[in-house]
């Protein structure tokens, strides 16, 4: 089962095909773009990581402020140094293909909201969010006031029990309003 | 082992609780998984307890392997004063963990399978609707100690296909995915590949839905490149905020309204005549027509005058019928548009659901993922940015507290405004008035003569000054507006829209006054409908270059002006109001204006599309966002609801009183020789009548509709029917869904308190 680009086996890809939301074509492209990445001498190793600095300065993630949470989500490294395998990466483009499910999508796009990967998102993980959406420079940021008011209204509008944070399924309830969320949670290769 | 018969009530308890969880009751939440936490609660709550009460020696080996891993998750829970132990058991909600728990599990029998990854912590199996089953079967496994041997096993009932098809929806990292595979389907595999045994018809409808997608996704740049000016508009609205965006907005709708009248006056009128000219124009072309629309224009297409009152291409085309009816026509189908629009807008506004509802959603999902250029990531951050404080702006009110003697001081300043306002405003419309029946004794043409100027130059005066006052007041009213200091952006645009709204029904007013009552009795005049037609188009045309010189000289040259010689940094602010109350003096200009000059329309367009450019220009280069933003989604109905009242139901009413009352000039037009306009629609449908018996009830229908007040008065009645039972619907949904709300957040509260009660039986 060799992993360079001429070498990706039969079975994996129609493995790959069967447990993802991609074509054949997206694997391969996919395959590509990886090996891009590696290390001469890696090439031929199978589980060869590529470490979360490299996955970051691909095009289509360099300029997003998530990228690195989104590494560190779909990286299934010991070290969570967020560094990403080849089927990792199949992985993050699955979940953020055309085909992948809202359910899929909302469920990723949940955990890389978590930032602290406690399992819910809290005013800490809230802020950072918006944080992010918005961006750091002063202009844009929200002031601590209108910070507050944000996280607030997020809570009431979302928090349904009421323990002041926001879980997986209120998540979930949110982002089945939102009729454009699923076309654009997407990152094609 | 007291306890477990207490647990075991709980349980029940719990359960129904589960049922009653938020994200599952929503009825329009499709794609849910209700199933996975309900099934999960029971066990996992029996198995938190279990450990509370530490001496139970559990029979479930699984209890001790994940203890180690929950006391990780614990410390981030520990908020809102609860006892640690309460903190605990809540973690294990099922909403909470009962996906964390499992998918731990799952990963922990994947490496004791000696699987070679080193699967990462996921976060669950979760959940199509139509995977439900597994779901089930797949959350009561968590708990018990070989829940992987029977989600595999549950995966082995299904057919490779579908077994496939769900573990794929399911949330676990490819590595887990494959070895369950392995595993489920070992027995299998010279079948795996996809669709081996599947029938043939599914292969087929999976190719066909699949095409069909492909499809969709390249047809939607296409779809959204007819949106005109969509680009243009994102960034707009990314720089300048949905106030602004309204605005262009607007004037799209406007361009649309008026490209469908131009194109039904178009096939019905223009053409047919244009194809069968009566006469040919005499006039020369001297280029002061552009702008008058006197001499080579007067007897052309453009104008009533010109327009035959015989029958074209032999006897079929009827010239009067075909003009009542298009008019009539148009107009009807610009009704229904602007009540669609109406209800739309208002329905935007008025939901059954919170209106503010939608800041969570937002910040959820607004990030576009696939935007990956620097530029456009600055500006969708721009974006978010802007559009989250305009919302957050309306919730943070201003707290300061006036003394009595500021307020006092506040109120006089308004009042002098008002007076102020109200004064020029009738002093406008008073000097429009005079002018236009000319009862200052000015001899024009003899100044005119003197100053070797082009004949026809006086009739510009009147739109002239017109354009003038429209131009002048609103700048006076912004003085005011300045003067007053209002807080919130909202109402200091509200509060000029109104003003400028009572200038310009003012003026039109007065101007209609003088076309509807003192033009027809005028008997110097050959052909008096073609005589207003041209004043109408003098009207738009002067103010169109009024608006352009006002672009480039008001807004460029106070841009210069403030930025150097006043020294202030920032640019001046977009003003909303008085450029939207213009769109709308123009369009309603243009309305009034198609039944004496049928071109009106072209003008207009042309005059909107070269506004769009040039504002969008104007804006970029001379205009900054508003300091303190404010979100317009009412803005547009607002906009819309002025075009509908005062513009669109006084240009009808305009209409039908010219043609029900008025006499028709003599001597030109479809409807020469007739009483009223009217009549010539009545008289086309006896025509009909009398030629083709078999389109009887055409007239019949005709009948009914026009000439039957019984049928408008029931229709209408019908129609407030009706939209009185939706609000009551609407009404009865609201109130539910708050009483669901109260419901759920109760039995929130109830959890808590019964978390508690065990907390404290256990110790």
């Amino acid at each position: 089962m060799g992993t360079t680009a001429s070498q990706l086996s039969k079975e994996s890809l129609s493995e790959y095909q069967e447990l993802t939301f991609l074509t054949k074509q997206e694997i391969l492209l996919a395959h590509k773009r990886f090996t891009e990445l590696l290390e001469k001498h890696e090439k031929d190793q199978i589980d060869a990581r590529v470490p979360m600095g490299k996955i970051i300065t691909l095009p289509e993630l360099k300029s997003n402020p998530f990228k690195e949470r989104i590494c560190r989500v779909f990286s299934t490294s010991e070290q969570k140094d967020g560094s990403l395998t080849f089927e990792d990466f199949l992985d993050l483009l699955s979940a953020f293909s055309d085909s992948a499910t809202l359910e899929i999508k909302s469920h990723y796009a949940f955990r890389i909201f978590d930032f602290d990967d406690d399992g819910t998102l809290d005013c800490a993980d809230l802020e950072k969010l918006v944080n992010c959406l918005t961006g750091e420079t002063n202009d844009a940021k929200l002031s601590s006031t209108e910070m507050k008011q944000l996280i607030s209204n997020i809570l009431e509008e979302s928090d349904i029990d009421k323990d002041g944070t926001v879980n997986l399924s209120e998540f979930q309830h949110v982002i089945s309003r939102s009729p454009d969320f699923v076309s654009s949670f997407k990152i094609v290769l | 082992m007291d306890y477990n018969v207490d647990i075991c009530e709980t349980d029940i308890d719990y359960e129904n609780l589960a049922d009653g969880e938020p994200a599952q009751d929503f009825s329009f939440n499709p794609i849910n998984e209700p199933e996975t936490s309900t099934q999960n609660c029971p066990e996992i709550l029996e198995m938190e307890v279990f450990k509370e009460c530490t001496d139970v020696q559990s029979s479930r080996s699984s209890s001790t392997s994940d203890e180690s891993l929950d006391r990780e998750e614990i410390s981030h829970l520990q908020r809102h004063g609860w006892s640690a132990a309460t903190v605990k058991v809540l973690a294990s909600m099922p909403s909470r963990t009962a996906e964390l728990n499992k998918s731990r599990r799952v990963r922990y029998q994947a490496s004791s399978h000696e699987s070679p990854h080193c699967p990462r912590p996921v976060q669950g199996a979760s959940v199509l609707a139509d995977v439900e089953e597994i779901n089930t079967e797949a959350s009561n496994f968590c708990a018990a100690e070989n829940n992987m041997d029977q989600l595999v096993s549950s995966l082995q009932g299904l057919s490779v296909h579908e077994g496939t098809r769900k573990l794929r929806a399911m949330p676990l990292s490819l590595a887990d995915k494959i070895e369950i595979r392995k595993v489920a389907f070992s027995l299998k595999t010279e079948s795996s590949f996809i669709g081996r045994n599947i029938p043939c018809y599914t292969h087929l409808s999976m190719y066909i839905s699949t095409t069909w997608r492909h499809c969709l996704f390249s047809c939607l740049p296409v779809f959204s490149s007819f949106k005109l000016w969509h680009s243009a508009l994102k960034t707009l609205s990314g720089r300048y905020g949905t106030g602004v965006l309204s605005y262009f907005l607007f004037l799209r709708t406007l361009l649309f309204l008026n490209l469908l009248l131009f194109v039904i006056t178009g096939l019905f009128l223009i053409f047919p005549q244009a194809i069968y000219p009566p006469r040919s124009s005499k006039a020369n072309f001297s280029g002061i027509e552009l702008l008058t629309g006197t001499g080579y224009f007067s007897d052309s297409l453009m104008f009533y005058g010109y327009y035959s009152n015989g029958t074209l291409h032999g006897d079929q085309y009827r010239m009067p019928a075909a003009y009542f009816f298009t008019i009539g026509f148009t107009l009807f189908i610009i009704c229904i548009i602007l009540v669609y629009r109406l209800s739309k807008s208002f329905g935007k506004n008025f939901q059954v659901l919170k209106s503010n509802e939608n800041l969570a959603v937002k910040v959820f999902s607004c990030w576009d993922f696939k935007v990956s250029k620097k530029i456009s990531v600055r500006l969708q951050s721009e974006k978010i940015s802007t559009q989250l404080k305009e919302q957050l702006s309306e919730m943070i009110k201003g707290e300061d507290k006036k003394t009595c003697m500021q307020q006092l001081r506040r109120l006089i300043v308004h009042l002098l405004a008002w007076i102020a306002c109200l004064i020029s405003i009738f002093l406008g419309t008073i000097g429009v008035h005079y002018l236009s029946e000319n009862k200052f004794n000015f001899n024009f043409k003899a100044m005119l003569q003197a100053h070797n100027l082009p004949k026809d130059t006086e009739l510009l005066v009147l739109s002239a000054v017109v354009s003038g006052i429209n131009l002048l007041l609103p700048g006076f009213f912004n003085l005011c507006v300045w003067a007053e200091k209002y807080e919130s952006p909202g109402t200091r645009v509200y509060v000029s829209v109104f003003r400028n709204l009572l200038l310009k029904v003012s003026v039109i007013g007065v101007l209609c006054y003088r076309w509807l009552e003192r033009i027809p009795d005028n008997s110097t005049l050959e052909c008096w409908e073609s005589f207003v037609g041209q004043e109408l188009y003098r009207l738009l045309v002067m103010d169109f270059i009024v608006t352009v010189v006002y672009t480039f000289l008001g807004e460029f040259l106070w841009r210069v002006f403030s930025q150097t010689i006043l020294q202030k940094k920032r640019k001046p602010v977009f003003d909303i109001a008085r450029n939207v109350l213009e769109l709308i003096y123009g369009q309603t200009l243009t309305w009034i204006g198609v039944l004496f000059a049928p071109l009106l329309p072209a003008v207009q367009l042309i005059k909107l599309i070269v506004l769009f450019y040039m504002k969008k220009r104007s804006l970029i280069l001379n205009c900054q966002a508003s300091r303190k933003p404010w979100r317009a989604t009412q803005m547009t109905t607002l906009f819309i609801c002025i075009l509908w009242f005062p513009s669109f139901l006084g240009t009808v009413v305009t209409i039908i009183y010219t043609v029900w009352t008025i006499k028709p000039s003599e001597n030109c037009g479809p409807f020469r020789n007739l009483k009223t306009m009217f009549e010539g629609g009545q008289m086309s449908t006896r025509h009909l009548e009398d030629a083709h018996p078999i389109l009887k009830w055409l007239s019949w229908v005709y009948d009914c509709l026009v000439e039957n007040p019984v049928f408008l008065f029931l229709a209408s009645g019908v129609f407030l029917m009706v939209i009185y039972f939706q609000a009551q619907v609407v009404d009865g949904q609201r109130k539910i869904i708050s009483r669901l709300e109260k419901q759920i957040e109760n039995e929130g509260k109830d959890k808590k308190f019964l978390i508690a009660k065990l907390q404290d039986l256990c110790k």
